[in-house]
């Protein structure tokens, strides 16, 4: 079948306005994933599987079973808690000065991450922390168990201080988009709270609650800085072992294995993304488009 | 390269060459590129490697801790002397990372001049060196450089544990698998990844039955501590110490030695059953960016006033007994280091590679959490 001549000018000037999206993309999303990709199939002597073969050592199992449970974890406290801290500052005033400070706090803790936060967390309940300090001088262990807080369990209350920022961030204007009016008209219609929250409004945040979920998760997946600066010995997590495998002065020189690494982080972020739009698919079924 | 592309390059050259030629009319130097030059005197001598780094007049060094064997009083000094800016990037970097660099920025004016590296990454990269041979050569003994000049190692010690006295007392390594030192032990970084923590994982094992091609008793060794809750599984740095995170460090004599100077309740003891020795490594990139103040640098180093500075910071130099025996060496601070007594032990290449390898796949699994 033959085109018109003007249904192919549009299309090409459709993809000149696109242009800048897709170069930036092409640039920063797709050129670092296809060079992960490359280096992940490559060895000294051309293509190989030899580094893919090598992610199923115990180690680095442990190491993506340890990632998967700290991202999900602190994923969903600090959903969560995110959820009900940005439901409490909506339900205020619109303009009111409570509002503006939560949003501005969490705008500068939803980044502080990284050195400085590991070290905020040293300074006050490391083993020389000044809580810790503080107690002993009263009588009172800390860490009566041992010291738990340079291990997961400790990476895990760290990053939820800057997942629950985040979240109130993200989330907020998805409540937003909730009007007082069908609470009002679900109480018209002989409604509880408690019908509200099951057939009204948590249908509609659902899906804006699980996109909030898998930013976290992946925001927690991928994070690297405050890891690195509590407990940056034993690879616990694959950030560290890949930044192990390429910064090794041993003659552990395995820049293969760490793209093998980041290509493992990218599949089970694309396992994810797959499951949470099949999921969002679902729950948003019933809206309209 | 085409013929064409070579002309044009000529002609670069010559212009070049015209514009260094015209910019140091005074001085006589030869013309020879310095990013060649094995050594100072093949060149045009001494005067002639201080004019023309001089008019280089910067110098790109990577990975070196200001507080590492007394780096930081060196490169004041070099300064001071030279009039020469001394540019550091990445200083808590490996040595693997600056070998990433000389790759990474290869052609930059950021690229690094010079390298001060472990063994096992001097061995595995001499392709990115240029050979080059000071003037005090014959002071650095045989087995400690390459017979062509691309890597000569620079200082030494041993490994030893530092720990605040006000807070515990060591005397042998088995100590520290007692409750006293709960969440107390820690390593100068990630075994497989630090040169100097894969010799303290060495250490233990020397201390504990495993000999210098066996290293499985010292990855036992921490996975016992990190069982009993002593390891602290932070990577030691001056910091760590003085804020007490970290009271406890398997790190190198020189390095621990450095702590006293925050921390004077800081002790360093080098156990009699485990001597171990290592040495790091000067090296010259071959696309040095300042290829006569690279040189002036290694000069600089090796001269008797380098290598007492090292000397002062802790370190062994690599010309000690060279200068014992003619006189150079500086008393006062030799009368400093740290008292060792047994027979000393080193890791070679394939011992190196063999603990690595062991610890590659042992040792996540014994102090991850």
């Amino acid at each position: 079948m033959r085109r018109p001549l003007g249904g192919r000018l549009r299309l090409s000037s459709t993809w000149l306005g696109a242009a800048p999206f897709l170069v930036y993309t092409g640039a920063f999303l797709l050129l670092p994933t296809v060079l992960v990709a490359v280096g992940a199939f490559s060895g000294a002597h051309g293509p190989t599987l030899s580094n893919l073969t090598q992610l199923d050592q115990p180690y680095i199992v442990s190491a993506f079973v340890n990632s998967l449970v700290l991202s999900a974890v602190s994923a969903s406290v600090g959903a969560v808690v995110g959820a009900v801290l940005a439901y409490a500052v909506v339900t205020g005033s619109p303009d009111g000065v409570m509002r503006r400070l939560v949003t501005a706090l969490c705008g500068v803790l939803s980044q502080f991450g990284g050195v400085t936060l590991a070290f905020a967390f040293i300074a006050t309940i490391g083993t020389e922390g000044f809580i810790v300090i503080w107690l002993r001088q009263h009588g009172i262990d800390f860490y009566p168990n041992g010291v738990w807080l340079f291990s997961l369990t400790g990476l895990t209350l760290i990053y939820t201080y800057f997942q629950i920022p985040l979240m109130v961030i993200v989330f907020m204007p998805a409540l937003d988009g909730i009007r007082p009016q069908w609470r009002e008209a679900t109480e018209t219609l002989g409604g509880a709270t408690w019908h509200y929250w099951r057939h009204v409004a948590g249908p509609l945040l659902l899906p804006a609650f699980l996109g909030a979920w898998l930013l976290l998760f992946a925001n927690a997946f991928s994070a690297y800085a405050t890891a690195a600066a509590l407990l940056d010995i034993g690879g616990v997590i694959v950030p560290l072992q890949i930044s192990r495998a390429l910064s090794s002065e041993v003659g552990l020189d395995q820049s293969s294995l760490a793209a093998a690494l980041a290509l493992g982080m990218v599949v089970v972020v694309a396992v994810i993304t797959v499951g949470y739009s099949w999921l969002q698919r679902r729950s948003a079924r019933w809206l309209p488009r | 390269m085409n013929r064409t592309a070579a002309r044009w390059t000529r002609v670069a050259l010559g212009v070049a060459a015209l514009a260094v030629v015209a910019g140091c009319g005074s001085t006589s130097s030869g013309g020879a590129s310095w990013s060649t030059a094995t050594s100072a005197s093949a060149n045009g001598g001494m005067s002639a490697l201080v004019s023309a780094a001089k008019a280089e007049g910067q110098l790109n060094v990577i990975a070196l801790p200001l507080n590492w064997a007394n780096y930081g009083t060196i490169i004041k000094d070099f300064e001071a002397k030279y009039g020469i800016k001394v540019n550091q990037a990445n200083p808590q970097g490996s040595s693997q990372d600056e070998v990433n660099a000389v790759k990474s920025e290869a052609g930059t004016s950021n690229a690094p001049d010079v390298l001060d590296i472990g063994m096992a990454v001097a061995w595995a990269n001499t392709d990115l060196f240029a050979p080059y041979k000071v003037a005090e050569w014959s002071s650095i003994p045989t087995d400690q450089k390459d017979a062509g000049g691309l890597w000569y190692q620079d200082y030494g010690g041993y490994m030893s544990i530092g720990y605040d006295s006000s807070k515990y007392s060591v005397t042998s390594v088995s100590d520290l698998l007692t409750p006293a030192f709960r969440s107390a032990v820690a390593l100068d970084g990630d075994p497989t990844e630090a040169n100097a923590a894969l010799n303290g994982v060495m250490l233990a094992s020397l201390a504990n039955g495993g000999s210098i091609s066996n290293i499985a008793p010292g990855v036992s060794f921490f996975k016992q501590l990190n069982a009993d809750g002593n390891f602290v599984p932070v990577t030691a740095t001056a910091a760590t110490i003085d804020n007490g995170t970290t009271p406890v460090v398997f790190d190198w004599d020189y390095l621990n030695s450095a702590s006293v100077v925050n921390l004077p309740s800081w002790k360093v003891f080098v156990p009699s059953n485990a001597v171990l020795g290592g040495y790091y490594a000067q090296a010259i990139t071959k696309t040095a960016p300042h290829p006569a103040a690279a040189r002036l640098w290694e000069e600089y180093l090796y001269s008797a006033t380098g290598q007492n500075l090292w000397l002062q910071g802790g370190a062994r130099p690599v010309e000690m007994s060279a200068m014992q025996a003619s006189g150079t060496l500086n008393q006062a601070y030799a009368a400093a280091l740290p008292a060792v007594s047994g027979s000393p032990v080193t890791l070679d290449e394939s011992q190196a590679a063999a603990a690595a390898s062991y610890l590659a796949s042992n040792w996540s699994a014994a102090v991850g959490s």
